[in-house]
């Protein structure tokens, strides 16, 4: 409460670097054992976890295209019958919106926000760690109902009736929409942890143009999930609810509307695109300043991008509800919208070539996967400018044009910067470097085996091939093309096991990394590889938007925080002035108990409206347990 | 212009040898589907200018010859922050233009109702078609008088479907609980072929529809005989055949004009086999097809709203025989 | 790295109030979250309106009288809430104490004429759309109201321990003051949703 009170309690400052190390290593290293492993509340470990686990889901997901690939090589197709080529294409869709891409940005964020800004852990660390079971419990819902043949079959996005009570089958449209309540709750516990940290826990001096643009593509990318998520929490909320209890959100014969599902669900799901790309421009203009060796070329119009993008992102849903026959001014004000946004993602390409023009390029594996991105995200954005024509998206929705569409922005426009991504944090995250040699040739494969695949989708839609069939007639003329674009997917696979390959052996055996390898100027370089379970020694002190650049040797900090409880520094919003001393949540089990009274009650929602009335005491019971201070010298003050 | 025409027919041709309804945007057949594909191509265009200039930057500045790049450094950031201003400008006026290419080409697309309305309701999966004025009942299969505005209007009966015949018009999506409707003017005689195109559940994949645009004579003819009610039949297998349809469950879920079967539940079989293919564009309308249908549509299309019904090899003989002769 | 210290922050307070507090900003992004949750609820109140040929359709609009009383005594309890609010400001835990009592008393009332809410609604959510939309609606916020209820109760317990007298722990006082204002206020719009839009 006040600041005499701190005076007696050892500080780092007094203590010799040894003796400092050790004790905050006491306080701050994880607890041992099984329980520890659950009591977790490090970012670092919950972010490297987070991003492994998407890693599997993005492989799995990878190994259901396999599927749909084989069943699409030919006319006819025999390995998959419809029942479960449904299942197939909707797990995929889902898993890789919900499980893979939205969660793998939100970790990269998890784990790395706060060693960019210089602070200890995240803000909320218990939240973060209930955060992940979650995660882990939405997706073993999915995988396991879809491994026991009852996964959703009604597409990614479940549009009603063919999901609501009358023809969805059992409840497997519930799963779809129980396992959305998962990943959005996860998504937005993550988020409101990105926001608080950003604006409360930056390094002192880190003013908000000091900020790497990483941490601002975060922060707007976590304001998308708040004002996003809650559309979609209740388009699949009213769902179970048509489902269970025979309410008539949706059901035309009793003043419900069918299009109010796609409205709802569209209010997010645009929005989503973004919130998948935008945390992907963040580690492209990271990547490009450090291998272009100069900052990037125009720091503040690409923060103004990012939050345009974020702001206009609201304005578009409709663009995706062209065939439902809405009033034609409204669709014309939806197609102006979504063409506006080429502006703003245009500023950040033309940045970014901007960069590399004046700088001195040097070709790592992550400045490949920069190239191949720019490459093939204009593609990607120039399809979607041309189905955002509302005229011309009539001919191409809901055909393989649009699935060409969204995989070059999805895997062009996110996942190639995020392989680059782990290339280039992977030695920050294991303290080993990944092959460059092997890092080329992932690029390469990837690159090339992409667009072998995904380019002859385009011809395939305008030859009229409509998305979502699992067999198409020997007579139609697709035979072709889609053997074509089965057998380059094989390309895109070896790629893909290649860098899973890589990931492996170089955590294993890789050259060990230093603490700053590619000399980077941003603060998580200053610390080491690994980093310490409290991140830094002492908290950086920031003067410029590349500290390390400015001074590669010694590292100005703030000193006076204690070393016998979790510690970080508050600073204030705007010119992240020093503001307090604040304690730092310790390990705990109960986030844990709390995820699995939670995954128990949503779970027995789907089946009995009981379930969330009694559900809901045992995470009472978690949740104080949760809260309760335990006397702790994190409970102090 | 002529470079243009050549690629979309390579791209016609290379995915249409021999089939004879093809399904392609690439191949217009329509004022309306000619406008679109006109847009399409601006489109292209104008997408491939860009990309090509954003490639070509991004060439030039990863190959510049770098013993320059320390004066420009030193001369500050002024070319490039001008090149990028000029570029967004650039992006401003073509996505302009683009909205405005996009708006007007809605605008010339839109036509008025003309005389012909068509019914077209959505069924999984299968196309109900009704001609109100002229008292016809159909299925997957619609005529349409060339050069006369047809008028549909759009229906499900269950789940969310959509109505797309590439070569003449845009989708337009059949929804339950809303009423759509689009006027399309075919000018040429052929026959089309569309396809469902919202995802509408198991059998999406095998939602076909058949449109055969004819003269206006020819259009009348069929018309009229669509109309009428089924003949009875004059073979005596298909007479048996016409015994057993009412004795079986088929009279449970099918009409036949003209007799006493008027279930609603699947298709209007009155001129059955007048049509070019069955099942929503899966089978020929052949007397073998019937029979492979008949005895099991559920490996023909695992799913179907049509159960397979035990038959004695005559049984199914006889009723092929009787689908056959409802032409 | 080289360290080399450059800011001395030993004599900030361990704990900072209001803006300088994470908590404080947490609370204030659950309120943005939840708050475009009601407002996205009322858009889908709106939108099935404007296709509804009539308003309510085939029911008679809510009683009053139940639900006026609900926002009658929620208005109310915003007065003590502030006054508790500024109490934990000033440190006075005894003050406090009976504020959290008090607000404990005053978050229940509210809830137990909700009860009687639901029966005044004249539909039920499975007649039709319109009655599950104002079920949703006030089942929505009656969530809200027994969480806080419960919250202010573990709170007030907590008051009443060895761990009250902290500054974190006022803190969490004004949190929870800010969190039922924020309750109160949404309820307004929703409040003329239910029973003032069904009669014009
Ligand atoms: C990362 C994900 C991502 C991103 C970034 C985008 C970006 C864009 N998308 Fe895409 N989209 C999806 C993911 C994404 N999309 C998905 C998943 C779907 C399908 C969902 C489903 O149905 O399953 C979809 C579907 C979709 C539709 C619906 C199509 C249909 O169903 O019929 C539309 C329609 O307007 C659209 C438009 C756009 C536009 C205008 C952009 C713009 O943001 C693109 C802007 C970028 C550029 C334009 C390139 C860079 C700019 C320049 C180099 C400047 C010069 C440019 C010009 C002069 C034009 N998208
Ligand atoms: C980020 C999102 C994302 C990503 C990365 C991908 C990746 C791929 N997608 Fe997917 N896709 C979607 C999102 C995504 N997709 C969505 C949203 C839909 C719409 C669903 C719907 O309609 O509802 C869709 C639909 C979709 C379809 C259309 C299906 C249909 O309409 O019927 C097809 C068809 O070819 C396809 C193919 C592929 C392929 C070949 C890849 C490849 O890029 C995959 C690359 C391979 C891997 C990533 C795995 C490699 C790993 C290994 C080889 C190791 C395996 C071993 C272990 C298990 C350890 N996708
Ligand atoms: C339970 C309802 C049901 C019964 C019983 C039934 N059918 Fe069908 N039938 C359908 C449906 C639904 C379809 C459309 C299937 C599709 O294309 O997906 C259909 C399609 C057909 C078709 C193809 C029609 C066309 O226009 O493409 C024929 C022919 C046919 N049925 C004949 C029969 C005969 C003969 C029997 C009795 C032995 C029979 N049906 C019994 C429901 C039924
Ligand atoms: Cu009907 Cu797809
Ligand atoms: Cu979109």
């Amino acid at each position: 409460m006040n600041g005499t009170e701190g005076v007696r309690h050892p500080r780092g400052r007094d203590l010799p670097p040894e003796e400092r190390e050790r004790r905050l290593r006491r306080i701050w290293d994880p607890p041992r054992g099984i329980l520890g492993a659950l009591s977790v509340v490090d970012h670092k470990i919950i972010g490297r976890r987070y991003i492994a686990t998407a890693f599997v889901f993005l492989a799995l997901g990878g190994v259901l295209a396999a599927l749909i690939r084989i069943q699409l090589a030919t006319p006819e197709g025999r390995l998959l019958g419809p029942d479960v080529y449904n299942q197939v294409f909707t797990v995929h869709g889902a898993n890789m919106m919900f499980l893979f891409a939205v969660p793998v940005m939100e970790a990269m964020g998890v784990y790395l926000v706060p060693l960019m800004i210089g602070t200890r852990n995240i803000a909320f660390p218990r939240l973060n760690a209930f955060s992940y079971w979650i995660y882990v419990a939405g997706g073993a819902l999915l995988w396991i109902a879809f491994l026991l043949d009852f996964g959703p079959d009604v597409g990614w996005f479940g549009y009603v009736p063919l999901s609501g009570p009358q023809y969805g089958y059992g409840k497997r449209a519930d799963i779809w929409a129980q396992m959305i309540t998962f990943t959005e709750l996860a998504a937005l516990a993550v988020a409101v942890e990105i926001v608080v940290t950003v604006f409360k826990q930056r390094a002192p001096g880190m003013t908000l143009d000091r900020i790497p643009l990483f941490v601002w593509a975060m922060l707007v990318t976590s304001f998308l999930v708040i004002v996003a998520m809650p559309a979609i929490m209740i388009a699949s909320s009213a769902l179970i609810l048509d489902r269970l209890v025979g309410t008539h959100f949706f059901n035309p014969a009793e003043g419900g509307d069918v299009l109010l599902f796609q409205h709802l669900f569209w209010f997010f799901g645009h929005p989503e695109v973004y919130i998948i790309f935008l945390p992907a421009v963040g580690m492209v203009s990271t990547m490009l300043s450090t291998f272009a060796r100069r900052p990037v070329f125009g720091y503040l119009p690409l923060v103004m991008s990012l939050i345009t993008i974020g702001v206009l992102s609201f304005g578009l849903w409709a663009h995706h509800m062209f065939t439902t026959g809405l009033p034609r001014v409204g669709e014309s004000f939806f197609t102006a919208s979504s063409m506006a946004i080429a502006v703003p993602a245009g500023v950040q390409i033309f940045c970014f070539i901007a960069t590399l023009w004046l700088g001195r390029p040097v070709w790592r594996p992550p400045l490949l996967f920069v190239a191949a991105f720019v490459v093939t995200f204009t593609i990607g954005g120039l399809t979607g400018v041309m189905v955002a024509s509302v005229p011309l998206d009539s001919q191409v929705h809901d055909t393989y044009f649009v699935v060409a569409h969204f995989h070059y922005v999805l895997v062009g426009g996110a996942v190639f910067p995020l392989m680059g991504a782990i290339y280039y944090w992977f030695p920050k995250m294991t303290g080993r470097m990944m092959s460059d040699r092997l890092g080329a040739w992932v690029a390469a494969l990837v690159f090339v085996g992409f667009n072998l695949t995904f380019f002859p989708m385009h011809v395939l839609g305008l030859q009229g091939m409509p998305r979502r069939i699992y067999a198409y007639q020997p007579e139609l003329p697709w035979g072709g093309l889609n053997l074509f674009v089965s057998l380059a997917s094989i390309i895109l696979f070896a790629g893909f096991l290649l860098f899973f390959v890589d990931v492996v052996r170089s955590a294993v055996r890789g050259a060990p990394a230093g603490d700053n390898p590619w000399n980077a100027p941003t603060l998580e370089w200053a610390t080491t590889s690994p980093p310490p379970s409290y991140n830094f020694d002492g908290i950086p002190v920031v003067t410029s938007a590349n500290p390390l650049w400015d001074d590669p040797e010694t590292l100005p900090v703030a000193t006076g925080l204690r070393v016998d409880r979790r510690e970080l520094l508050v600073t204030s919003v705007q010119r992240a002035e020093p503001e307090a001393r604040e304690s730092s949540a310790g390990a705990s089990i109960w986030p844990f108990l709390a995820a699995v009274a939670t995954t128990v009650m949503l779970i027995g929602s789907i089946f009995s409206p009981w379930a969330v009335v009694w559900g809901s005491l045992p995470i009472a019971v978690a949740l104080v347990g949760w809260f309760w201070p335990k006397g702790a010298p994190e409970d102090e003050a | 212009m002529s470079a243009r025409r050549l690629v979309s027919l390579v791209l016609a041709a290379a995915s249409c040898a021999a089939c004879s309804p093809i399904q392609s945007a690439l191949d217009p057949q329509s004022p309306q589907a000619e406008s679109l594909h006109e847009l399409f191509w601006l489109f292209v265009v104008v997408c491939s200018v860009v990309w090509l200039a954003v490639m070509a930057s991004l060439t030039l500045a990863l190959l510049r010859n770098r013993s320059t790049a320390s004066e420009a450094t030193a001369a500050g950031s002024r070319t490039p922050a001008l090149a990028v201003g000029a570029a967004v400008v650039a992006t401003v006026l073509i996505v302009a233009g683009l909205t405005i290419a996009s708006f007007l080409a809605t605008r010339s697309l839109a036509t008025d109702g003309g005389g012909l309305v068509i019914k077209l309701r959505g069924y999984q999966w299968w196309w109900e078609a009704t001609y109100p004025a002229e008292g016809v009942v159909t299925a997957n299969e619609i005529h349409l008088p060339v050069g006369r505005p047809v008028r549909m209007e759009l229906s499900a009966a269950d789940v969310i479907h959509s109505f797309w015949v590439p070569q003449l018009q845009g989708k337009l999506d059949l929804i339950p609980g809303r009423d759509n409707a689009v006027t399309i003017t075919v000018t040429k005689e052929g026959v089309y072929r569309g396809q469902c195109a919202e995802f509408c559940g198991l059998q999406h994949a095998h939602m076909g529809l058949i449109v055969v645009a004819e003269p206006p004579a020819a259009f009348d003819a069929w018309a009229r005989a669509q109309a009428a009610v089924a003949a009875a039949p004059t073979e005596p297998e298909a007479q048996a055949g016409a015994a057993l349809f009412q004795a079986k469950a088929c009279s449970s879920c099918h009409a036949i004009r003209g007799t006493a079967a008027s279930a609603k539940v699947g298709p209007d079989l009155t001129h059955v086999a007048s049509r070019r293919s069955i099942a929503a564009d899966v089978l020929p309308a052949t007397r073998g097809a019937f029979a492979a249908w008949i005895v099991d549509p559920q490996t023909i299309k695992p799913g179907a709203n049509m159960p397979a019904i035990a038959l004695e090899p005559a049984e199914l003989r006889a009723l092929s025989a009787y689908m056959t002769a409802l032409k | 790295m080289k360290q080399r210290p450059a800011l001395d922050v030993g004599g900030l307070p361990l704990h900072g109030l209001g803006s300088a507090s994470p908590t404080w900003w947490g609370t204030l992004a659950f309120m943005l979250i939840e708050g475009t949750g009601f407002a996205l609820v009322i858009a889908v109140y709106l939108y099935l309106m404007s296709l509804a040929p009539a308003w309510p359709p085939e029911a008679p609009p809510p009683d009053l009288a139940a639900g006026t009383m609900v926002t009658a005594l929620l208005l109310a309890s915003v007065v003590p809430n502030l006054l508790l609010s500024r109490w934990a400001a000033a440190g006075d835990l005894r003050k406090v104490r009976f504020g959290v009592v008090l607000m404990t008393i005053l978050s229940s009332a509210p809830l137990i004429v909700r009860a009687f809410e639901f029966a005044a609604l004249n539909v039920s959510w499975d007649t039709n759309a319109y009655g599950s939309v104002v079920w949703l609606l006030l089942g929505l916020h009656t969530t809200h109201l027994l969480t806080d209820l419960v919250d202010t109760v573990v709170l007030a317990v907590l008051m009443f321990t060895r761990h009250a007298r902290t500054s974190r722990r006022f803190g969490d006082v004004q949190d929870n003051a800010l969190y039922w204002n924020f309750v109160v206020v949404t309820w307004l719009p929703i409040y003329v949703c239910i029973y003032w839009l069904a009669r014009v």
